[in-house]
């Protein structure tokens, strides 16, 4: 017992609290998205989504427990096993995978089924963290960079190829633990340009503007500064690659992305274009947020999500009935509430002694943010509709469990830093 | 280093927060549009059915139409009170149907309680105007308005075919993806055939609604909206006046008519009997009368014109001896001896021409001209002789249009059957075969099958003195006025022009002094014709059968009858065939006599 209580007095309380305000927000916020007055049914009911949100919320307590219990040490050791074991499985997935809305990314146990690729993203942030936190690892070695590159590569194109676009792009947000860790800022740079070229590209519908933009900068860059020859060939060649960029877009677009993968990036340009088509998701998930005003409709209220005009309203779309029901209010709390876990899990991270606890921590951070950024901004119309969950809040066991898991698991190594420091 | 890239990643998490803010600030608080969007959502999503095309006959005459029809469609989230008993009261039914009805709609795959779901289809005119007044008390229920066919007579059921609810079969093999559950489609007939261009396309119109279900409007200005798009219009050759005369000649008789003008290859009349009233299979009583009509043991939904094989009778001697005088192997005036022993015959005669083999039906002269045709003697084997002799027999028969599909513009269409080499290598199981074994195909009898319409474009080939056009129905879809291209090809036979004269003159000689001469000759017009009986089964009677064309120049009108069961060609189908020719020429018969021969005569 006395062991216990050390944890419990150990355990970061804060990031705990925030942990528990916002499932509990999200349970009532999935009991208003299925609400139906004309039904006679509570909160309770399991056969809604909310009483059965309860009972995933109940489990999610049971896992904390076995986390809290588990010696610390015990996930830096078995990472790469973990690693090992759920690569393996979502190989198999695809063949022993059941189809659950086109994908075959479940592993059925009875009624209720598990995503495999929701742990993965935890076993790849412990692997990452492990092979980080190993003696005398350093990230300016290109062989290193490249190893972990590799390392969220391999589980990203696995849940890519279960046709699971959104979560295999969560991966992508471990480039951010990888430049906490010193990776050269130049990479994320040239990616956010690429992105930015990308969306760029498909606003302004004709290229030959944007061949001129780059033209013209060029000649400023040559003209202004007194260059050399070297110099002047570098920008010429850099230059030259953005404008092949621009024109493998529209191949992009056409040939490589799929048919409502195109639509999805083009709702997001000009939603109006077709409302009740492609852009149906993101128009009617404004109309139901945009209604809201400053400080909602209410309680279970909400028209919009109630009456099914918003899809999947109580996973994917659960930010639509915050917006809703609570207004501008109700989603400044929401967004205060995240923001405020993120930086309190850098903080937490950054007063790890370990490297692994570090890097972990920083993974922890950066998948959520992910989730948030992308979640909350496709719903209000500033990202492609990528179906990815929003933490804690979403319908859904395998999500929350996961997103439990990664916090818990940091929090338990923050709760031991201080052995830690004996060890190494 | 590290210290700065720690608060620029924190940077970026409040920077993506308050972005957030923002954004959500400019479309809940500053933009009032989302509300009122809100407010109108419930955008209702209505569809429009476009009207099927209308069918017209070659005189403008409408033949089929639209009628509208109206079915009740339910929201269940919109019911707000709902007074069962007034309900039932209206719409006219009983409360163990009502409750059955919501029962059956809640178990179909697609209902969902926000989507208007079909509740009470095809409401009749006469309810529809009493329930309309009703409907706001009913919130919840709306009214959906579609069309369903109408036929201005009762004529030509068969060929037209009949429209109904597609199908999970044809709803899955659709690859077009143009139809929805509850579409409705042409399953026969010309309304399946032209399907595509009958159609049209539907139309949808989004409309707002308040909170209380009552339309505010088009969405966006009915920017979104798409008018319905009505089907083509027809326009067949069919003489409407025409048919109806040959379905009442034909009441109470299996058979076929089939009357094509000649200079086109429309297809002026397609009786089919016995038929059916096609209204029997629109609207709410489709699937009884369907099941009624296709259990009867008439076959009334068999098409015959184009459905019935039977073997060619005699007729058939008129194509031998085209083809015998392509071949060369006789003359007009070659004469054969009527020799009784090796096939019987009939009639006074002994040894005839051509043109009196003909007419005389003489089949010891035709048995004698396929030996000729088939045992020229290319090689000295008997059994090789026969077998090219057949290729040339079945390639010449072929381009008539025999043995094979002729192609017209209706579905389940019959080929018949021309036997070739292959088909007696099959039929004798490889065992070797010659003339005397097949020589009855020389009368017609034996292997061959025709199916009626292929008899008259025999007819109307030999009208045409050597070509023939693809029958078909459609002469005219839509606005462009233009059948399909296929039906403007001419289609020239094997044997040369001067021998169909030959044919014509027999023709000629048949209706003037032949079989045809009792029932057939016409005062004001020169009929070209040709008897068969074809044998039947006894104790069944032999099928009637007569084909014709008129005038002998120029000729306006090719025919074709079959009536089974009725005995000697030169009786019901002479008759009918002269009817028809005198209705269509002249407008009416001079010789209520043969017409009440045929009404009232059983042929029996």
């Amino acid at each position: 017992m006395r062991r216990e209580d050390d944890i419990a007095d150990k355990l970061d309380w804060v990031a705990v609290l925030l942990y528990i305000v916002m499932v509990g927000m999200g349970w009532l916020n999935i009991y208003a998205a299925v609400y139906d007055e004309s039904v006679n049914q509570t909160i309770w009911d399991l056969s809604l989504n909310s009483g059965r949100q309860l009972i995933f919320i109940a489990a999610s307590f049971i896992i904390i427990l076995i986390i809290v219990i588990i010696d610390v040490r015990f996930y830096e050791t078995f990472a790469y096993l973990f690693f090992g074991v759920i690569l393996l499985v979502l190989i198999l997935v695809p063949f022993i995978g059941k189809e659950v809305g086109g994908n075959k990314a479940w592993l059925g146990v009875g009624s209720f089924g598990v995503q495999p690729s929701e742990f993965a993203k935890f076993i790849t942030a412990m692997a990452v963290a492990r092979f980080i936190g190993s003696v005398g690892f350093r990230m300016d070695y290109l062989r290193n960079q490249f190893i972990l590159f590799v390392m969220i590569g391999i589980p990203m194109a696995l849940i890519l190829l279960q046709k699971d676009t959104g979560t295999a792009l969560v991966f992508t947000s471990f480039v951010l633990v990888f430049y906490r860790e010193g990776l050269s800022p130049f990479i994320l740079v040239v990616g956010i340009i690429a992105v930015v070229i990308f969306i760029l590209t498909l606003l302004i519908p004709n290229q030959l503007y944007l061949h001129g933009a780059i033209a013209v900068v060029l000649i400023v860059l040559i003209v202004s500064g007194k260059r050399k020859l070297s110099g002047i060939v570098l920008l010429t060649v850099g230059a030259l690659l953005i404008s092949g960029v621009i024109e493998s877009v529209d191949y992009v677009i056409t040939d490589v992305l799929k048919p409502h993968q195109q639509n999805r990036i083009k709702a997001l340009i000009n939603p109006d274009a077709d409302p009740l088509g492609y852009g149906w998701n993101v128009t009617q998930s404004k109309i139901a947020i945009g209604s809201g005003g400053l400080v909602g409709k209410g309680f279970l209220e909400g028209t919009q999500t109630k009456f099914d005009f918003v899809p999947e309203q109580s996973t994917d779309f659960i930010f639509c009935t915050i917006g809703e029901e609570h207004g501008w209010i109700g989603s400044l709390i929401v967004i205060a509430i995240f923001v405020a876990l993120l930086l309190r899990v850098i903080f937490i991270a950054e007063r790890q002694k370990s490297r692994f606890a570090r890097a972990y921590g920083y993974s922890v951070a950066s998948i959520f943010f992910f989730h948030f950024a992308v979640n909350i901004g496709m719903t209000i119309g500033l990202f492609p509709v990528i179906g990815i969950p929003l933490p804690f809040f979403s319908y859904g066991g395998s999500s929350l469990w996961g997103f439990t898991i990664l916090l818990f698991v940091l929090l338990k190594q923050d709760a031991h830093r201080s052995q830690m420091l004996q060890r190494v | 280093m590290n210290e700065y890239r720690k608060e620029i990643l924190q940077g970026v998490f409040v920077l993506v927060g308050l972005v957030f803010l923002i954004k959500l600030f400019s479309i809940q608080v500053l933009d009032n549009r989302y509300a009122e969007m809100a407010e109108g959502n419930a955008i209702l999503r209505q569809v429009e059915y476009p009207f099927r095309g209308l069918i017209y006959d070659r005189n403008n005459k409408l033949i089929v139409y639209n009628t509208p029809e109206y079915d009740i469609e339910v929201i269940i989230k919109d019911i707000k009170k709902f007074d069962s008993l007034k309900f039932c009261e209206v719409f006219g039914i009983s409360r163990v149907e009502l409750r059955r009805k919501f029962k059956e709609m809640k178990a179909r795959k697609e209902y969902s309680p926000y989507k208007p779901t079909l509740f009470i289809d095809q409401l009749s005119n006469i309810d529809f105007a009493r329930v309309q007044d009703q409907m706001d008390e009913f919130s919840g229920f709306y009214i959906q308005a579609r069309t369903t066919r109408a036929y201005s007579s009762s004529a030509l059921a068969n060929a037209l075919g009949y429209v109904s609810e597609i199908n999970k079969n044809q709803l899955e093999n659709d690859k077009t993806k143009i139809y929805k559950q509850g579409d409705y489609i042409g399953q026969s007939g010309v309304e399946a055939f032209y399907e595509e261009q009958l159609r049209g396309k539907r139309g949808i119109r989004f409309k707002l609604r308040d909170v209380k279900g009552i339309e505010k409007g088009s969405f966006n200005d009915g920017k979104y909206d798409t008018l319905s798009v009505p089907g083509q219009n027809l326009v067949t050759g069919i003489d409407i006046d025409l048919q109806l005369y040959g379905e009442f000649l034909m009441q109470g008789k299996s058979g076929s008519i089939v009357a094509i003008e000649p200079s086109s290859g429309e297809v002026m009349a397609l009786v089919s009997g016995p038929s059916y009233d096609p209204t029997l299979l629109t609207g709410k009583n489709y699937s009884t009368n369907f099941k009624l009509i296709n259990s009867d043991s008439l076959k009334p939904l068999f098409n015959r014109p184009l459905m019935a094989q039977y073997r060619p009778g005699s007729i058939f001697k008129i194509a031998q001896a085209m083809t015998a005088l392509q071949e060369k192997v006789i003359t007009p005036d070659t004469r054969i001896r009527c020799d009784r022993s090796i096939i019987s015959c009939h009639g006074a005669h002994s040894n005839e021409d051509l043109r009196g083999a003909i007419a005389n039906s003489c089949n010891p002269y035709f048995r004698d001209v396929l030996r000729r045709m088939l045992n020229k003697g290319v090689v000295n084997d008997p059994y090789e002789d026969t077998r090219i002799g057949l290729e040339e027999w079945n390639s010449h028969l072929t381009s008539f249009g025999f043995g094979r599909r002729l192609g017209i513009d209706l579905p389940n269409e019959k080929g018949g059957l021309m036997p070739s080499p292959a088909y007696y290598d099959r039929a004798y199981n490889n065992r070797p075969w010659k003339f005397s074994n097949i020589y009855s195909i020389a009368i017609g009898e034996g292997e061959n099958l025709v199916v009626p319409i292929q008899m008259a474009n025999f007819a109307a080939t030999i009208a045409n003195r050597g070509y023939f056009y693809t029958p078909h129905l459609v002469k005219s879809i839509g606005d462009d006025g233009n059948p399909l291209p296929q039906y403007v090809q001419r289609h020239y036979t094997s044997i040369d022009s001067s021998y169909f004269v030959v044919a014509a003159d027999a023709m000629q000689q048949v209706v003037a002094e032949g079989t045809g001469q009792y029932r057939a000759k016409l005062a004001d017009v020169i009929v070209c014709g040709k008897t068969g009986t074809v044998e039947n089964a006894p104790p069944l009677f032999d099928h009637s059968v007569f084909i014709a064309f008129a005038p002998r120049d120029n000729p306006r009108i090719a025919i074709s009858v079959y009536v089974e069961d009725a005995g000697q060609g030169a009786r019901a189908a002479a008759s009918i065939a002269s009817l028809m020719i005198e209705k269509y020429l002249f407008g009416q018969t001079k010789r209520p006599h043969i017409e009440q021969y045929v009404l009232n005569n059983k042929f029996e």
